[in-house]
């Protein structure tokens, strides 16, 4: 037996398979297929305080190896998400992780407030990444200051586990890591979808609504994989590693650039059981490799 | 319950140049399916094929645990599904979405266009079973388009619009004079196909107060509630297609 348990600042994971948030909604739409309880972690679909409608349609374009979307964070706002999903999902055998978006900083630090107070949600991922939303999202998430500045203030008010969720979208990424872990973050995750485009020749149209949106699945992997070893040698704190994983050595990759845990995401989609036979083919890996404990693969990479 | 299936291709017929017929063995899920219901095949082996294709049931049989689909080739997706041989191996995962509703003796019209008659087989059987009168009208761009016509025959009165006047009546699905005539007194239209024969069909129910349902065809990228691409606008707020949906009277949509 190996042991695939693994910590992330207070957070026991039973093991490092994770599912990202906006692609596993809030984990019961998958019971039809496996045990969500399985997984180390869920990340559910960013909240935010108020009700959102999201962007209109068209929100998704595929492209080659991976898809882009615009679905700009439509949920029906916390107070529905404490009402309405929250009991139903409290119970799961495992760590339900909240989402928090914000398009001011005092938004950000309200919705942490009230996440506060649900004691089934033992940590939250602070999306200061998100590509699709016009205020807030991604612009706290692309320049140091304003990425320290939310940081700070929900840390003021949290005092469980706080995990920042970094964007591809800059020039140095590790420089935001260092950022944000000086204010205070105990993990950081990464990556968030990368900002692209498409148009129909055709017609000469943009295929999104919003004409730009984030880019996600195996065409972000390499980049993705880069960033988080670049991450990983430049902080002190864990970190969640995701983009384009869809396989079991996808996911062992990350872990050796640097990842304490992953996120599984757009490959949801296409087998929804893919989280499961992840976390079974990193069992099959350690075994043939002869590695007891999933911890003596993070940051394993030899060079 | 939703399941995901490795099936196998029991036949794949090619009906004219750009339509075929995939029917697949081993399914456990056949009694839960529902006319309008939907699934989300996997295509393999192609390099930009990256997501699942969603397709409305053709037919089912619940003995022999097949299901079968009917899928116009359009794009690189649907004409790499059509080279598919016998005893191939097709992972899809199903039922998905809501169905239509069934009403009891009643008339009702369905008019299906394209790829969009796909749901009118199991339709027009579960109708008949409940002792409805049914009409069905179908539109092509020439005969060769205008399929199942046979089938549609053992449940009810079939009509078509051909824009070639190849066969039926010449010209578009809701020019056909089924619409003018002085016996238009259906109690339920049904609809699937192109979104503007849809929203012509649509605006004539309105306009005679009809009740009228509509299955959509929006983009998908997972099929079972969790990405939210497939949104429609409705007037309670933006609705997921692939859930709420496909079927929608067309009173709550903003058309
Ligand atoms: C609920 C549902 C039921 C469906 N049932 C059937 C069915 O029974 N039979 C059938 O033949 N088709 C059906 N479709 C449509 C089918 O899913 C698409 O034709 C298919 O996904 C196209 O894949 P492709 O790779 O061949 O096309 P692509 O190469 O991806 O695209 C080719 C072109 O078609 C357009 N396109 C792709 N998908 C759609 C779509 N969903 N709606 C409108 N335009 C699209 C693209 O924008 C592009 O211009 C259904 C769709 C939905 C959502
Ligand atoms: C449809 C969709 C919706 C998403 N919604 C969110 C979200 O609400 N919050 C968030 O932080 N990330 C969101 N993401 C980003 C993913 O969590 C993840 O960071 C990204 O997709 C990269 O991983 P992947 O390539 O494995 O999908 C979304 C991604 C997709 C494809
Ligand atoms: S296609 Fe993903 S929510 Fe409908």
């Amino acid at each position: 037996m190996v042991d695939l348990s693994t910590k992330i600042h207070e957070l026991e994971l039973k093991n490092p398979v994770c599912t990202a948030s906006g692609t596993f909604g809030y984990g019961e739409e998958f019971a039809d297929f496996f045990d969500p309880g399985l997984l180390g972690s869920i990340f559910i679909k960013g909240l935010t305080l108020k009700n959102r409608a999201g962007n209109p349609y068209p929100r998704m374009s595929e492209t080659a190896s991976g898809m882009l979307n615009a679905v700009g964070l439509q949920n029906k706002g916390i107070d529905h998400f404490i009402e309405n999903i929250y009991p139903r999902i409290k119970e799961f055998d495992t760590h339900i992780i909240a989402n928090v978006n914000g398009s001011t900083v005092e938004e950000y630090v309200e919705l942490t407030e009230r996440i506060n107070e649900l004691d089934h949600i033992p940590a939250i991922e602070l999306n200061i990444s998100c590509p699709n939303v016009k205020e807030g999202g991604m612009a706290f998430g692309v320049s140091c200051p304003s990425a320290v500045a939310v940081t700070e203030a929900v840390r003021e008010v949290y005092d469980k586990t706080l995990i920042v969720k970094l964007s591809p979208n800059v020039t140095d990424i590790a420089e935001m890591a260092l950022a944000v872990e000086g204010a205070g973050a105990d993990s950081i995750s990464l990556v968030n979808t990368f900002l692209g485009m498409a148009i129909d020749a055709e017609t000469r149209k943009p295929l999104l609504s919003t004409i730009t949106g984030g880019l996600s699945g195996p065409s972000i992997k390499p980049i993705a994989l880069r960033m988080v070893w670049q991450v990983y040698k430049a902080v002190n704190i864990p970190v969640f590693g995701m983009g384009g994983i869809m396989n079991a050595t996808d996911a062992i990759e990350f872990l050796l650039a640097g990842s304490s845990a992953v996120q599984v995401g757009t490959a949801c989609f296409i087998d929804p059981q893919i989280p499961i036979k992840i976390i079974q083919g990193i069992e099959d890996y350690m075994e043939r490799h002869g590695v007891k404990e999933v911890r003596e693969l993070v940051g394993g990479l030899i060079d | 319950m939703k399941r995901i299936e490795d099936l196998t291709v029991k036949n794949l017929r090619w009906l004219n140049t750009n339509s075929y017929v995939l029917e697949l063995s081993g399914s456990e899920a056949t009694r839960d399916i529902r006319p309008g219901n939907f699934a989300e095949i996997r295509i393999d082996n192609h390099p930009d094929v990256f997501l699942r294709r969603p397709f409305s049931y053709l037919d089912y049989n619940k003995d022999e645990k097949t299901v079968s689909f009917f899928v116009k080739a359009i794009g690189k997706g649907t004409h790499k599904l059509g080279t598919l041989k016998k005893g191939e191996t097709v992972n899809i995962i199903h039922p998905l979405g809501n169905s239509f509703s069934i009403p009891e003796n009643k008339k009702v019209l369905i008019t299906g266009g394209g790829s969009g008659i796909a749901p009118f087989i199991m339709l027009g059987r579960e109708l008949k079973e409940k002792g409805n009168e049914i009409h069905i009208l179908t539109g092509g761009r020439t005969s060769e388009d205008i399929l199942f016509t046979d089938e549609f025959r053992k449940y009810g009165e079939v009509f078509c619009t051909t824009e070639d006047g190849s066969l039926g009546e010449k010209g578009l699905l809701t020019q056909h004079s089924i619409f003018s005539g002085k016996a238009f007194d259906y109690d339920l239209i049904y609809t699937c196909g192109p979104d503007g024969m849809m929203k012509a069909v649509a605006s004539i129910a309105k306009e005679r107060s009809i009740d009228c349902e509509a299955s959509l065809e929006n983009l998908m990228a997972c099929g079972f509630g969790v990405c939210l691409c497939c949104i429609q606008e409705t007037t309670e707020g933006n609705k997921c297609v692939c859930t709420e949906g496909p079927v929608f009277n067309i009173n709550e949509l903003k058309w």
